[in-house]
């Protein structure tokens, strides 16, 4: 499938997982420091994804002193 | 999984509430943390006149955002810090948002204002979050109070204000311990400032402005690189991860039995001699800072 990153903007090619938590474990992310996209929609980390898949992982960081 | 409240589908998963939730529950739940928190720390009342700090990034907007949807009327303020393409972006976002909901918004350009731009006060000893966070609560403080503001509302969230709270701790700050939380009371010349976000996660102002349709600022700023807040996210993050709650209980222990343990020395706000802008010394922070990037300006010039 195809996933999105951003900062910096990039997008990659995943293949062989099944939902959103192997992805992000695959990719070493922690699941609540991100959304997690497809199509328009939020998905949680149970959500099954599939190899025709496009998903944007967006970062939730920000950072800095307000 | 299934959303808590309807059983309808899920689409937010709040691990610490071993909860979830459909759209529609999420922004209810969203929503009432926010009523909560107002309600639990009296961040404003019906007299008050709230500013909303608006940056462009998706916690402020959020809190702009639901504060409407509250019925809480509030007027944006929007520092452009002159950060290149990143300040006009956050900027034109602000601005686009305003206009399609009917807010009110102030516009301060923190370079006609002061003289210098957020990238050449990062060129001097401070570190650029420090100097820009300085600049950015100088500035707000003063448009608050000039503008007749009584409240002044910021975006902080759970994991803004349990990292400060990390740093803190790990540095025994007892000053900054005896005076953090969700709420910092109005002093002569200086207008009471209060956190309405501070019950909700990162991940869950992300989940709001997202589910809201608000149009915000994803990029980070170019300056943020090497920021220590940074890294206290990420170890918190990790803790979170392991033990859901454990940025939550951190910090409402710490407002509950920790913050009492510490007091906090009197201060005496007194004019500042050269702006009027109130500081507990004869010359304030930022009129230091500011002497400091003009001069080092006009070396580099006679330097050149």
């Amino acid at each position: 499938m195809r996933v999105r990153l951003r900062n910096p903007e990039r997008v990659i090619e995943v293949a062989g997982v099944r939902d959103v938590r192997a992805l992000l474990a695959h990719l070493g992310i922690i699941p609540e420091t991100v959304l997690v996209i497809r199509g328009g929609e939020l998905l949680t980390p149970e959500e099954a994804l599939d190899e025709a898949d496009e998903v944007e992982i967006r970062p939730v960081v920000s950072g800095g002193r307000r | 999984m299934r959303c808590r409240r309807c059983g309808g589908k899920a689409v937010v998963a709040v691990r610490r509430h071993n909860a979830a939730f459909c759209k529609e529950c999420f922004l209810t739940y969203f929503r009432v943390q926010v009523e909560r928190a107002v309600r639990e720390h009296r961040m404003f009342g019906p007299k008050d006149r709230v500013a909303v700090a608006v940056s462009g990034g998706k916690d402020s907007l959020a809190l702009w955002d639901v504060l409407a949807e509250l019925g809480q009327a509030s007027v944006g303020v929007h520092l452009d810090l002159g950060i290149g393409e990143y300040s006009r972006r956050s900027r034109k976002v602000v601005e686009e948002f305003a206009m399609a909901r009917g807010l009110p918004l102030e516009v301060v350009d923190i370079e006609g204002e002061f003289g210098f731009g957020i990238p050449e006060a990062a060129r001097g000893p401070r570190p650029a979050c420090s100097v820009c966070g300085l600049t950015k609560r100088y500035a707000l403080n003063r448009v608050a109070r000039e503008k007749g503001f009584t409240v002044l509302a910021t975006g902080h969230n759970m994991d803004d204000e349990a990292a400060t709270l990390l740093g803190n701790v790990l540095r025994w700050e007892g000053e900054y311990l005896a005076r953090q939380g969700p709420v910092l009371e109005a002093g002569p010349g200086f207008v009471k400032r209060v956190k309405p976000l501070w019950r909700l996660s990162e991940m869950e102002t992300a989940a709001y402005a997202f589910l809201r349709g608000i149009e915000y600022v994803v990029e980070e700023c170019p300056l943020v690189s090497g920021n220590t807040q940074l890294k206290a996210k990420e170890a918190l993050a990790l803790l979170e991860d392991f033990s859901p709650g454990t940025k939550q209980s951190f910090l409402a222990a710490f407002l509950e039995r920790g913050k009492p343990a510490f007091r906090a020395t009197p201060v005496y706000l007194a004019p500042c001699s050269r702006c009027g802008e109130p500081t507990t010394g004869e010359v304030c922070a930022f009129c230091r800072a500011r002497s400091g990037i003009l001069a080092r300006r006009e070396r580099a010039r006679a330097g050149a």
